[in-house]
């Protein structure tokens, strides 16, 4: 960390500036934070973002459609899945093809697992930053049971090019069915007990209840969405209100926080990896067997037109804008990305709290530095 | 292999390009009536519908008074921006077209606002005093395109750095022939 010192024109008191980042261990990834303190107090904080800005919008205007989907990967490298899923909506709403049922449960699973993997990822480094180290390793351990799936399925741990346009790639092994119920059984106890870990501890109660206080109206104003939004008790999930895939067949709660503070967050991602098992269940049950692809064009070219999907993505509303004119390559891709709309909000919930928060209070929006600089 | 001449290569087989279909579902088709009734007054908009997107385009004069409307009024409630996109027409139509996708969470609607803005001067009223969601999305559109927003302080570069020079969001910016560093 970086100190300067100098002196405030509205006051008399001496002004820090501290930096924080863009190589800092807790700002998970490259992501800077100017911040000015008086006392321990935050005065003002400046977000600088950028770091990771590899202009992955402007080179899907050079591929095809079906290259695009790594590109997508590469965006939120957390939750993979759920962005391939968002692009490759968007083009099937644009070229009006038909899904296969089979794809879209196999779909559905592999997304609700990856929000549990990339949830299980936030409780073990939020954990972390609020100076616990055992959560990291019970969440880690978690999540690897979910990665050792994904392996099995998609051949890759991270990013996995599996969703494709008009289904997936390839159809899941003969022990799947055997491998997700296993594997569910082990997350029930494992989300238990990551739970009894850490939610009712004193010292993380101590440091996380109160803290970062946003209200649903101020978050709606900034465009905050997902469960940092929800923590702050509105009700939106985008897999309920617009439901997208075949989302409104399954029967599950929407977890809403109060208060708006730090721990309401984390404990909504908690409840939320419960309500994802649920959702898993019931897709495990009733898959269907059948075709995993609709009959696709090796050369995409839609219909000349715009199409914008909303898509719940673990981080919140991952939307894509698409424009198409007609020729195998699209005219603009817009992706909109959920952290990029909740860090806007990191300015207020860090007015009037202590700087040794600020860890605190940017861990519990979960950002990812790849999705938003894009 | 020789190279083939420029000459050999047969001329593009013109190809009609089809247009995609409107289908709205029930809410869309009823923002799509109150929305008529409520912009009657603005000269120049007009409605569309994309796939199942209502799309409203106004002048780019319009455009606070129109969001403002759309924010307050109880029918509407857009309460939510979700996304400001830029698409570059510079090269056909000399236009950049600014599209607004808002979503009200209250009433579970959703809808885009477009504005044409000549590419020479593109300046557009900003509307971060309406949603403080645009902050961001204005000063990326800023950086990547070179919009510039009435009203609006800080437009510092939020993606790329200081130093920068152009817009790298535009297709005019050439973007196959960099070199190593």
């Amino acid at each position: 960390m970086q100190v300067h010192q100098q002196v405030s024109e509205h006051s008399d008191a001496i002004d820090l500036m501290v930096n924080m980042g863009p190589q800092h261990p807790s700002t998970h990834g490259v992501f800077r934070l100017v911040i000015w303190v008086d006392g321990e107090r935050i005065v003002k904080v400046e977000p600088h973002i950028g770091y990771l800005h590899r202009g992955s919008e402007k080179i899907c205007e050079s591929e095809q459609y079906n290259q695009i989907v790594t590109l997508f990967d590469r965006l939120d490298y957390v939750g993979n899945l759920n962005s391939e899923l968002a692009f490759c909506l968007a083009v099937e709403k644009l070229t009006e093809t038909a899904v296969p049922e089979r794809a879209e449960y196999i779909r559905v699973i592999l997304c609700e697992l990856n929000r549990i993997a990339s949830h299980m990822l936030f409780y073990g480094v939020y954990g972390l930053d609020a100076g616990a180290t055992t959560p990291m390793l019970y969440g880690f351990r978690e999540r690897e049971r979910v990665q050792e799936l994904f392996e099995s399925v998609t051949g890759a741990r991270m990013m996995h090019n599996y969703i494709r346009i008009g289904g997936v790639k390839e159809d899941v092994p003969d022990d799947f069915h055997k491998n997700v119920l296993a594997l569910l059984d082990h997350l029930k106890g494992g989300v238990d007990e990551c739970d009894s870990l850490l939610s009712q501890n004193e010292m993380f109660l101590a440091r996380t209840k109160g803290v970062g206080i946003i209200n649903g109206e101020d978050a709606l104003d900034y465009g905050v969405t997902g469960p940092a939004l929800r923590a702050s008790g509105v009700i939106e999930d985008v897999r309920v209100t617009d439901p997208y895939s075949i989302y409104d067949r399954f029967d599950f709660g929407i977890p809403v926080g109060s208060n708006g503070d730090c721990w309401d967050r984390y404990y909504v991602r908690v409840e939320e990896m419960r309500e994802s098992i649920k959702i898993v269940e019931q897709a495990i049950s009733n898959i269907p067997k059948g075709e995993i692809s609709a009959k696709v064009r090796r050369i995409i070219r839609p219909p000349a037109g715009e199409v914008f999907v909303r898509t719940e993505s673990p981080r919140g509303d991952l939307g894509v804008f698409l424009v198409s004119d007609g020729s195998d390559k699209p005219y603009r891709v817009k992706v909109r990305p959920p952290s990029f709309a909740n860090l806007q909000a990191l300015e207020h919930m860090l007015e009037d709290t202590y700087i040794a928060d600020a860890v605190l209070v940017l861990g519990s929006i979960d950002i990812i530095m790849g999705e938003v600089d894009r | 292999m020789p190279m083939m001449e420029s000459s050999n290569i047969p001329s593009k087989r013109e190809i009609k390009v089809p247009m995609v279909r409107e289908c709205l579902d029930q809410r869309g088709e009823n923002l799509h009536k109150i929305l008529k009734e409520s912009i009657a007054g603005f000269s120049g908009a007009e409605i569309s519908v994309s796939i199942d997107m209502v799309t409203l385009r106004i002048d780019s004069v319009d455009l606070a008074e129109v969001c403002e409307l759309l924010k307050y009024t109880e029918k509407f409630g857009f309460d939510y921006l979700s996304c400001i996109t830029v698409v570059d027409y510079e090269e056909k139509q000399e236009i950049f077209e600014m599209v607004y996708h808002l979503v009200s969470i209250r009433r579970h609607h959703k809808m885009a606002i477009k504005v044409s803005l000549p590419s020479n001067d593109p300046t557009v009223p900003s509307v971060l005093s309406i949603w403080k969601s645009a902050d961001w999305f204005e000063r990326e559109a800023h950086d990547l395109f070179g919009i510039k927003f009435g009203g609006r302080e800080n437009l510092s570069p939020l993606l790329l750095f200081e130093e920068f020079e152009g817009y790298p969001g535009r297709k005019s910016y050439p973007f196959h022939d960099y070199g190593e560093w």
